[in-house]
């Protein structure tokens, strides 16, 4: 199976949006009934496979739901399909699929970006009301901005990752894909809370008092007290909005012209806009991709074709492990497990992995001094305008370095919302607001001032 | 050579990287290559890791993480069943993950 081959993909809707079409239905009278929901591929569900993009865990069938995927069912949606995505979301483009690329709906010569590439173009194209995606760098963000659809990447402990099978976990959200602000806004309130099964979820024992008291109730999780579509009111007079130099100053003409059109019609509702500075974003991507890499070598052990994945065949258990992982893992994913795996490796763990911890903290710092300047930061979500299918892949840095105004979002584990700001050249640009950690409801309110 | 020989390297220039020092990862990695993989892996490396060198500007920040322990009653729960656990397993014998030898 190679990338260009889709095969064993369902390409019935022409895009390869899905990796594998099933139908669930859910018969609970929630507020998602009657909506279709299209699930990524790296999301668990039970009783149907989940191949996370790779040729690894192309039979593997999860014994059990993730807990967003039993949210849903209580919600009333109906499951469509599992979204294509980048191998184990490592990707901008939805290319290094093992089950061939997405295109995108607006320009199928274009990609549709990634990782989340399968649930933004399924959006986008009428093939699902709803989608969820996961965000470790902007896999929710890119794809929603080259689509032309809204994302959101929740604060880091806002959705539970129970049953998203792991890239970067200290990094990634599953966040909500849609066509517009309200109905991203909805599946986030029905995913959000907390869970007995991802400890980050859980706010009761830190508001509650002291460890120990296990009878405190989940009261105190932010998604509690909060009801994120009716945030999308568009009611933005007296907002102020910080707009980090640095982040615009790396994006194309033709993208800065539609961000600003965009911060104009801001300033039309009320909106006050300040020039903040982010420093730090400058070693951004780089402590990003050392994180990443990192946590992605140590995560991806457990793929050693025993407990389930590609079998390694002869020889003793290194050999056959060594073996299962050249034959399950494409390029993308190798190079990202031995980048990683020399990042921690004696010698180079203080000059790579800490240095990237340090940036990490500057970055975080950075956010709370613009934070103490402005409700929101926006800027534009990519740099650039959906490349075409096949131009950046050989060359794996340029593609890193797209990502430069989205991983800055999960570096500092902050919310972040993309929105349709205009076209440019016929093609979508995506508008990022962030927030600070937990504010959802602003930039969910941001966001839907853009759309209105 | 050790990853501990190639850290002494790379306290000095930028570290060209060739083959054998991809193999090498790819060794303690556990991840077999062919010998065009470790000749394209060496190039892009070798950008990717000058890019990363830039990490040596950053100042050292203090980070003081608002955390708290989190705690729950250890109590037994519903698992996976030893039939489930297996389901996916390429091979398995007598209820139990059947791998290859240990050495």
């Amino acid at each position: 199976m190679s990338a260009d081959d889709p095969s064993d993909a369902d390409t019935t809707d022409g895009l390869n949006a899905f990796v594998t079409r099933e139908t669930v239905e859910s018969d609970a009278d929630g507020p998602l009934a009657g909506r279709t929901v299209a699930v990524k591929d790296n999301i668990s569900t039970e009783g149907i496979r989940t191949t996370c993009g790779s040729a690894m865990l192309a039979e593997y069938v999860p014994p059990y739901d993730a807990t967003v995927v039993d949210r849903l069912r209580e919600a009333g949606a109906t499951l469509v399909g599992k979204a294509n995505m980048d191998e184990f979301g490592m990707g901008g483009t939805t290319e290094t699929s093992a089950f061939g690329p997405t295109r995108n709906p607006v320009d199928p010569e274009r990609v549709p970006g990634g990782s989340s590439g399968g649930s933004a173009a399924a959006v986008a194209a009428g093939e699902a009301d709803l989608a969820l995606g996961s965000d470790t760098g902007g896999s929710v963000r890119n794809p929603a901005a080259f689509c032309g659809v809204v994302g959101i990447k929740p604060t880091y402990g806002l959705v539970s990752r129970y049953g998203l099978v792991a890239y970067a976990n200290s990094l990634e959200q599953i966040g909500p894909l849609a066509n517009s602000v309200e109905d991203a806004a909805a599946l986030l309130d029905v995913i959000a809370g907390p869970d007995e099964h991802d400890a980050t979820t859980r706010y009761d024992a830190a508001e509650g008092g002291a460890p120990g008291a296990t009878d405190v109730p989940n009261d105190t999780h932010p998604a509690d007290a909060t009801e994120y579509a009716a945030a999308a009111d568009g009611d933005v007079g007296g907002m102020t909005v910080g707009v980090p130099t640095e982040l615009v100053e790396g994006a194309d003409d033709e993208v800065v012209d539609v961000f600003e059109d965009a911060l104009a019609g801001l300033k039309a509702q009320g909106v006050e806009t300040v020039e903040v500075s982010l420093p730090s974003v400058e070693h951004a991507v780089q402590a990003y991709y050392v994180i990443a890499m990192s946590e992605a070598s140590s995560n991806l052990a457990r793929f050693d074709g025993v407990r389930y994945g590609v079998e390694g065949g002869e020889g003793n258990w290194n050999e056959s492990f060594a073996a299962a992982r050249e034959e399950g893992f494409g390029d993308e994913v190798k190079r990202r497990v031995l980048l990683g795996t020399y990042a921690l490796s004696a010698g180079y763990h203080d000059k790579y992995y800490e240095k990237a911890q340090d940036a990490r903290a500057w970055v975080k710092q950075d956010f709370d001094e613009a934070f103490a300047e402005a409700d929101v930061l926006a800027t534009p979500t990519m740099p650039v305008l959906p490349p075409k299918r096949g131009e950046s892949l050989d060359d794996p840095l340029s593609l890193y370095l797209m990502d430069a105004n989205t991983v800055p979002v999960n570096l500092a584990n902050l919310p972040a919302i993309s929105v349709p700001a205009g076209e440019a050249e016929g093609l979508p640009v995506g508008m990022q607001f962030v927030g600070p950690a937990f504010g959802e409801e602003a930039i969910i309110r941001a966001g839907s001032a853009v759309e209105a | 050579m050790t990853a501990t020989d190639e850290g002494a390297e790379a306290n000095g220039e930028a570290a060209g990287v060739d083959p054998d020092e991809v193999r090498h990862v790819a060794d303690l990695a556990r991840v077999d290559l062919d010998d065009e993989e470790a000749a394209a892996f060496a190039e892009q490396f070798a950008d990717v890791l000058d890019y990363f060198a830039a990490l040596d500007e950053v100042p050292e920040v203090e980070d003081e993480p608002d955390l708290v322990n989190v705690m729950r009653a250890d109590e037994v729960g519903d698992g996976l069943s030893q039939e489930d656990a297996l389901a996916n397993a390429p091979d398995s014998e007598a209820g139990f993950f059947k791998g290859p030898k240990v050495s």
